[in-house]
């Protein structure tokens, strides 16, 4: 094990983490969780053409693999003269496949709060609007929370792929100093470790998040 | 309730017709729930609505509220809307009944992520666009009349079931509204949390707020309801003044459904 190598690439590799992983994640998680929302508005809107529309749009999303997504932005583009850089690319894909899995996630959240809410909502005169921005969502996002995180997570692991467009993130950088120095056990190890204390940071994020959200759930 | 009982009589005189539905229809698919329901409500009146479990009870008082969209029919309030439904319904006139009345439900129906108050101004300052002061001011009143004002900065979750349906009485006495829809408000609460509820809506009654109940709690009605309505298989089957309806009914489904109630087995 060559301990010097280890430590000399692990700021390099961190960097990458810190400038290209994580803004990227961030990034498309927030796009992509809006367009997420608008989906899911679709979906239960019982405006027949606009959620068929969602409703193809996430079987799509879902029924490919990300890095054929991710390819066909940044490498099938051009073909029909669309060139996009490799950041934007990735930032592209990464949320059109992002908003595909989350609004099925906002759906069943939404519906999963009782229709007495909607009528409490109605009741004392609020439009549709305002109770779902009001009443539904706020609940809504508390059940949200843990398949969202799971969601998050995911995210944080699948951007390692936009090191085959290259991006300049984590892996690009780990795999950069590999190449170089012929020592792929020990860097990929390495890359594998920060991924590891990354999520690992989210994870307690989400105790964090969850336990706020918790304050009016009986324990 | 034996026949020697000195009918509690309310004393004020009913004012003008404050709402009025005629001939409400509601199916759902093949399922006629309401056939031709017709009902007045005075300024200052509560009619309690009875009825056996799925003759329609909570779907008129959806009708009346917007919450359902009746078939056909019409529903007017004296200076507000007129709703005819025989044709098509506008969300705005839907709306606009809503701002006529507030319904305070069986399942209370309380906003888990609100506190008690914020439970309570939420219309006032969201949808009547009251200033918060105010809006806490008159809140803060309101509770303190139900004995909750303690409670006000607590989650639903932390009040029992009877405290729970307090609130839900006070968030719609908030709205200021001309009249108050009651479904079952009793019917979910332990046997010994009911009088709690029954107390505070009778003190809404003496306060000549006008009210519709629904209730299987007859003795109840007899004591605060100027007009008892019974209903069964959607349609009205005899109303009139509670000692009639529920002592001496003249019709044989009316006495059945009372005899049910006062001996259960
Ligand atoms: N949203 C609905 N969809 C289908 N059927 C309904 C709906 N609401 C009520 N019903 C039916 O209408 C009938 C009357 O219901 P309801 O008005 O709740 O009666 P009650 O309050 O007197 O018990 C019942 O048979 C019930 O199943
Ligand atoms: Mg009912």
């Amino acid at each position: 094990m060559d301990w010097e190598l280890f430590r000399s690439s692990f700021w390099p590799i961190l960097r990458g983490g810190l400038t290209g992983t994580i803004p990227l994640t961030l990034v498309s998680f927030v796009v992509g969780l809006t367009l997420a929302l608008v989906l899911a508005l679709m979906r239960i809107s019982g405006k027949r053409l606009l959620s068929g529309i969602a409703r193809v749009y996430i079987s799509l999303v879902r029924g490919t693999p990300l890095l054929v997504q991710l390819f066909i932005v940044f490498y099938g583009l051009p073909s029909i003269g669309v060139v996009i850089p490799p950041w934007p690319s990735a930032v592209i894909a990464f949320s059109l496949n992002v908003a595909g899995y989350a609004a099925e996630i906002l759906r069943a959240a939404i519906l999963s709060v009782p229709k007495g809410q909607w009528e409490a909502g109605h009741t004392i005169g609020m439009s549709r609007q305002r109770t779902l921005r009001r009443i539904i969502l706020p609940q809504a996002a508390r059940v949200s929370v843990p398949p969202l995180s799971n969601t998050f997570i995911s995210l944080v692991k699948d951007t390692s792929l936009a090191s085959l467009i290259l991006v300049t993130e984590l892996f690009r950088e780990a795999e950069q100093i590999a190449a170089f120095s012929q020592e792929f056990m020990l860097l990929y190890i390495e890359a594998a470790l920060i991924y590891w204390v990354f999520c690992f940071v989210l994870a307690a994020g989400q105790g964090a998040i969850e336990k706020r959200l918790d304050r009016y759930v009986i324990h | 309730m034996s026949s020697t009982d000195p009918a509690p009589a309310r004393t004020q005189t009913p004012g003008e017709v404050l709402l009025s539905a005629t001939g409400l229809q509601k199916s759902f698919g093949s399922n006629t729930v309401l056939r031709s329901i017709d009902l007045t409500v005075r300024r200052g009146e509560v009619v309690a609505l009875v009825g056996p479990s799925g003759s329609g009870k909570t779907t008129v008082l959806r009708c009346l509220n917007g919450l359902e969209v009746p078939d056909g029919g019409t529903v007017a309030f004296a200076g507000g809307p007129s709703v005819d439904f025989g044709g098509a319904v506008s969300g705005r006139e839907l709306s606009a009944l809503r701002d006529h009345s507030a319904m305070v439900f069986q399942q209370y129906n309380l906003f888990p992520h609100r506190t008690v108050l914020e439970n309570v101004i939420e219309g006032p300052v969201q949808v009547q666009k009251r200033r918060r002061a105010e809006a806490v001011e008159d809140a803060e009143k309101l509770l303190d009349r139900v004995g909750l004002l303690a409670k006000k900065d607590q989650y639903p979750f932390e009040l029992s079931g009877g405290q729970q349906q307090r609130v839900g009485i006070v968030r719609a006495l908030a709205l200021r509204p001309d009249l108050l829809l009651f479904d079952e408000p009793t019917s979910a609460l332990d046997p010994e949390l009911v009088g709690e509820v029954l107390k505070v809506i009778k003190d809404l009654a003496e306060e000549d707020w006008t009210m519709v109940i629904v209730t299987h709690e007859l003795a109840f009605a007899r004591e605060v309801a100027d007009e008892v309505v019974f209903m069964d298989g959607g349609v009205v089957v005899e109303r009139g003044h509670p000692d009639q309806v529920l002592r001496n009914p003249r019709h044989e489904r009316t006495r059945r459904f009372v005899q049910r109630l006062l001996h259960p087995f």
